[in-house]
């Protein structure tokens, strides 16, 4: 007997699809939004992203054989985590602060439940949210987007968001100027954090996605749709205190969390119906956090409260099988 | 034109360019035919013959054992060398015939020919049992059983299955430009059988020359021949049931518990012969293809013919063999050798060379879903390919795991490389003997 | 300051007079016997008993619904521990060890195909009987590695499955999950054991393994009371266990193995002894 041959189950042929791809296709969608980041806020920018990738990509391999496993780094996975870290702190974070953060997102937030596959929560969500509890000065000392060609000095500066919440809190109004700034929201011309700026940059990096079917349109929609629909009703209530829906939908980390965290594959549901509900809850929290809430933003807070559900609806939203019918 | 297709599935590159505009050739005897007693799903065939024993062609060589079971047929003329277990495709040693050619390949005088216009249902329905005809799309279940639907169950629609959406396979669409006269001969007999009007073909829109030469041949007869989108695994039945008529399945039910019986365009030509030649099902067409043969061809063979003399018609290897498969690359079985003989249910033999086999080591699972959004049957695979790993298998059965046609969709678009369907039919296979011991 | 200790202090007061009271009112009567003998159990809910989880057993046995003497892991200490709560004088099984009955590893055993797919000995049984030309020995892939629950079973780097038989406790997890039955019960003290599953005949075994049993007598020759030979096979009979050992030596094959220290020494899959003390 040819003891050469391979043999095996069926299928004998497969599709090429694999995760590294997957993780490639992403960390390319948000190469626009890291880019205008780098122009609104120069150099610091760059810092922040590389201390946060490579970071992030050290600690992976540290754990990797800590835990005497093989090297998962290839993947591209931590990569991932550590450009969207990057882009979920402030441009001028000290490097500490990124480091840390990149520590926290690989060993609390992954590595420590066995690796990519098999963490609850998007890790770099993890990390911001750890940073943003145990450095509230740090995470929020926002810089004014000073681009490359102007050449003046960064100056701290309170983001859209922030600005509305005081506002609101101080004299029970929005800020005057509040509809002003659209287009700039738009281009990415306001204080944030690094990939929360850019509006067009972040959608063209998840149309991209869509387009690549890495992922599908359930969650951005349900969650950006509820977001803005729940934001138009209180809109509609009372303009003078609650913003417009467009102002929820370019400021903060809406779209960065729509297309790029919610979706996150390994904490977010498998079927397209718990997609919708996934995306659903995170907007209501979202919204809910952001005009009620303690908190300026509540991107993070809501997704990371949803993927502790994900389990849930999972168990409760299956497909219905074929030949399901009404059985005589 | 209106193209139907399911819900679910994907689209694999067909890879049909090897072979799809060979004419269909005989190929010559071999210096010895192996033909195994199983060759159907059901109980295997009792061998009746011995060695030393002449037999013609068509001569039953072992008889059907239950209703489920077909007889197997000698498929040339010429001496029983031996009764002993061979290779079969299953992988196993299995009892088989060995059979060498005298060169006459003369047929058993005793075979008659049938006007089926003469014959009731019943008689034609024997006809075909004795004849041994078995699906020939890769499944071998026995048609006379499939034709005969308990007393209460209503059929009103048959449909011919000439999908085959197996990538590289190509014996179907050639059968369907070459032979089609058989196959709608076979096609009115069937519909006699069941006594119903409606005959549905159901043709993947990749096969335009097909389609066209069907529908306008089958429009005297009022058979319909529905194009379908490209789409695997169309040619499953509760897939292509669902294309065709909409209607679905009911789970753990066959295809009658909707009123349909479908067969393969094969099987029609084999019941045409069957009938008015009065000749058993001894030789298929089978395509020989793939990277790693220089030649790829749609053959006629005989049963039992050892996949080395069909490479050979073929001329031979191109490179060292690292996979031999005997049918589809969805589906197919994979061969320990090629000693062993094609049967009834080989649609194809299909060679890949190291450089062709996807290789990478499985990943973990990162939950992309994809494999559940190509499941045709809409199941979670990975859920319940997880829990197959922990032989959790109560919890894999409530995730309706019996239900899988293991077409392989999942495992092919899975970006960790994970074997899901062989998890999927590990766990199956815990289910079934666990329903064994209560 | 005040208002806030007195609060605080006042709830929890409230719940824990409410907490007292629910435990008092929704206590669930325990036989005090089940809580004791689950104490001297293993704790490691391998199900060998029969009973879901040790708790399943520790119920069983105070209800006397299960015979004290199914705990094959505990083996005689939880025995004893058992007889004593419950007062009785318990009859001893004799302890087991699990042995792997094959030494056919990758570099001793030859392949009939490379397999690919599922890292599990039954999915790979499935396909064409196994990939190794032997129908009996180790497959390799470590099924019972996986089913182990005392984490007794490693894989040796030629992919055979072998047993510590210290941390073996008899529970036969991976016999119930072997294909190809290759693993054996056999008496602890018994430390002399014949390494192979297959019943092929001498000739054919030659022909693809390098340390299979060929059936050639020699060892019941030498030791006739202590051996038989079955269809090519040969097995000690572990009453004589002891005069066994004599023909170790003998065999043309060395496939008896003595493990009166363990995995037989100077053998090379012997498990690295990574907890040596």
């Amino acid at each position: 007997m040819d003891n050469t041959l391979y043999l095996s189950s069926s299928p004998h042929i497969h599709s090429g699809e694999t995760t590294e791809r997957i993780m490639r296709l992403v960390i390319y969608a948000l190469l626009p939004a890291a880019a205008v980041s780098l122009y609104f806020f120069g150099l610091p920018a760059l810092k922040t992203l590389l201390i946060c990738t490579l970071g992030c990509i050290a600690f992976e391999a540290l754990a990797n054989k800590l835990m005497k496993q093989p090297l998962t780094v290839k993947d591209g996975s931590g990569a991932l985590t550590g450009i969207l870290l990057a882009l979920n702190m402030p441009a001028s974070s000290a490097w500490w602060l990124s480091l840390l953060g990149a520590a926290v997102a690989i060993l609390i937030g992954k590595m420590i439940y066995g690796g990519l596959g098999y963490n609850p929560f998007n890790p770099a969500l993890v990390a911001r949210v750890v940073l943003l509890i145990s450095f509230p000065v740090q995470m929020t000392s926002w810089t004014a987007p000073a681009p490359l060609t102007t050449g003046i000095d960064a100056v701290t500066a309170a983001t859209p968001l922030g600005e509305m919440k005081m506002s609101v809190m101080l004299t029970g109004k929005l800020p005057e100027n509040l509809n002003s700034g659209m287009l700039d929201y738009f281009t990415g011309n306001m204080a944030g954090c690094l990939g929360e700026v850019s509006a067009i940059a972040l959608l063209a990096g998840g149309l991209f996605l869509i387009y690549k079917k890495v992922i599908t349109w359930h969650i951005p929609v349900s969650f950006i749709g509820t977001t803005l629909g729940v934001g138009a009703i209180f809109w509609l209530v009372d303009a003078s205190k609650y913003p417009n829906p467009l102002f929820h939908l370019l400021t903060g980390g809406l779209i960065l969390g729509a297309f790029f965290m919610a979706t996150d594959m390994v904490t977010s549901p498998v079927t397209y119906q718990g997609m919708l509900i996934f995306g659903f809850g995170c907007g209501l929290l979202t919204i809910l956090i952001r005009l009620f809430g303690g908190y300026p933003e509540g991107v993070s807070f809501a997704i990371l409260l949803m993927n502790a559900a994900t389990p849930l609806i999972d168990r409760y939203c299956r497909p219905k099988i074929y030949g399901q019918v009404e059985k005589a | 034109m209106d193209v139907k297709t399911f819900a679910g599935g994907l689209h694999p590159p067909d890879s049909k360019e090897y072979a799809k505009d060979k004419v269909i050739e005989r190929c010559p005897l071999p210096d010895e035919l192996v033909i195994p007693a199983a060759q159907h799903i059901g109980a295997p065939a009792e061998i009746c013959v011995a060695a030393g024993d002449l037999v013609k062609k068509g001569q039953v060589i072992a008889t059907a054992k239950g209703f489920v079971s077909v007889p197997i047929h000698a498929s040339t003329s010429g001496e029983v060398i031996a009764v002993e277990p061979r290779l079969h495709p299953m992988g196993k040693l299995l009892p088989a015939v060995v059979i060498k050619p005298d060169g006459e390949d003369q047929w058993d005088e005793s075979l008659q020919q049938q006007d089926p216009d003469q014959l009731d249902a019943d008689a034609l329905k024997k006809l075909i049992g004795q004849a041994g005809i078995v699906g020939m799309g890769g499944a071998t279940f026995p048609a006379h059983v499939k034709l005969s639907p308990p007393e209460g169950k209503k059929i009103d629609t048959l449909i011919l299955n000439g999908v085959e959406c197996e990538p590289y396979l190509t014996a179907d669409h050639r059968m369907m430009l070459e032979e089609s006269e058989r196959i709608i001969d076979g096609i009115k007999i069937v519909r006699k059988v069941l006594g119903l009007e409606t005959a549905i073909i159901g043709i993947e829109i990749n096969k335009p020359d097909a389609i066209e030469k069907l529908a306008k041949e089958c429009a005297p007869h009022n058979i319909k021949v529905q194009p379908l989108k490209v789409q695997y695994p169309q040619g499953a039945e509760k897939q292509l049931i669902d294309a065709c008529t909409g209607r679905q399945v009911p789970t753990g039910g066959l295809p009658m518990d909707c009123g349909v019986v479908v067969q393969n365009v094969g099987t029609c030509a084999a019941i045409s012969d069957a009938i008015r030649l009065g000749r058993p099902l001894v030789e298929r067409v089978a395509t020989v293809t793939g990277p790693g043969i220089r030649n790829p061809k749609n053959l006629l063979i005989a049963v039992g013919t050892p996949l080395k003399h069909m490479l050979d018609q073929c001329d031979g290897l191109d490179g060292k063999p690292a996979k031999i498969i005997m049918g589809g690359p969805m589906m197919g079985q994979t061969q320990l050798s090629l000693d062993v003989p094609a049967i009834r249910g080989t649609s194809g033999l299909l060679i890949f060379r190291e450089q062709d086999l996807p290789r990478k080591n499985a990943g973990p699972c990162i939950r992309c879903g994809r494999c559940i959004s190509v499941c045709p049957i809409h199941l979670q695979p990975t859920t319940i390919a997880a829990y197959a790993r922990l032989d959790r298998v109560d919890e894999a059965e409530s995730y309706n795991a019996l239900d899988c046609i293991e077409c392989g969709c999942c495992t092919y678009i899975c970006p960790a490389t994970l074997p899901l369907v062989q998890s999927i039919r590990h766990i199956k296979g815990g289910i079934m003997a666990k329903r064994r011991k209560i | 300051m005040l208002a806030a200790v007195l609060s605080l202090g006042g709830i929890g007061l409230v719940a824990a007079t409410a907490l007292g009271i629910a435990a008092k009112k929704f206590a669930v009567e325990v036989d005090p016997r089940e809580l004791e003998i689950l104490d001297v159990l293993p704790g490691a809910n391998c199900g060998a008993c029969g009973y879901p989880g040790c708790s399943g057993f520790a119920k069983g046995v105070a209800e006397g619904k299960a015979a004290p003497n199914l705990c094959t892991p505990g083996g005689i200490e939880t025995l004893e521990g058992i007889a004593r709560i419950l007062g009785i004088e318990a009859a001893a099984v004799e302890p087991k060890v699990a042995v792997v009955a094959c030494q056919g590893d990758n570099a001793k055993a030859r392949v009939k195909y490379k397999y690919l797919g599922l890292t599990d000995c039954n999915a790979a049984q499935k396909i064409a009987d196994g990939p190794k030309n032997c129908p009996a020995g180790c497959l390799g892939l470590g099924s019972c590695e996986m089913a182990c629950p005392f984490g007794a079973i490693e894989m040796t780097s030629e992919n055979l499955a072998v047993i510590n038989r210290d941390k073996c406790t008899g529970c036969e997890k991976c016999v119930a999950v072997c294909p190809r039955q290759v693993i054996k019960m056999t008496p602890r003290k018994s430390t002399t054991h014949v390494l192979c599953n297959s019943t092929d005949k001498g000739a054919k075994i030659r022909s693809y393994c390098d340390i299979g049993c060929i059936g050639c007598h020699i060892c019941k020759k030498t030791v006739p009371e202590a051996y038989a030979v079955e269809t090519f096979l040969a097995k000690v009979d572990y009453e004589h266990d002891e005069e066994a050992a004599l023909a170790i030596e003998k065999c043309p094959t060395k496939c008896i193995r003595d493990f009166s220290s363990g995995y037989p020494e100077g053998s090379s899959f012997a498990p690295p002894r990574n907890d040596a003390a």
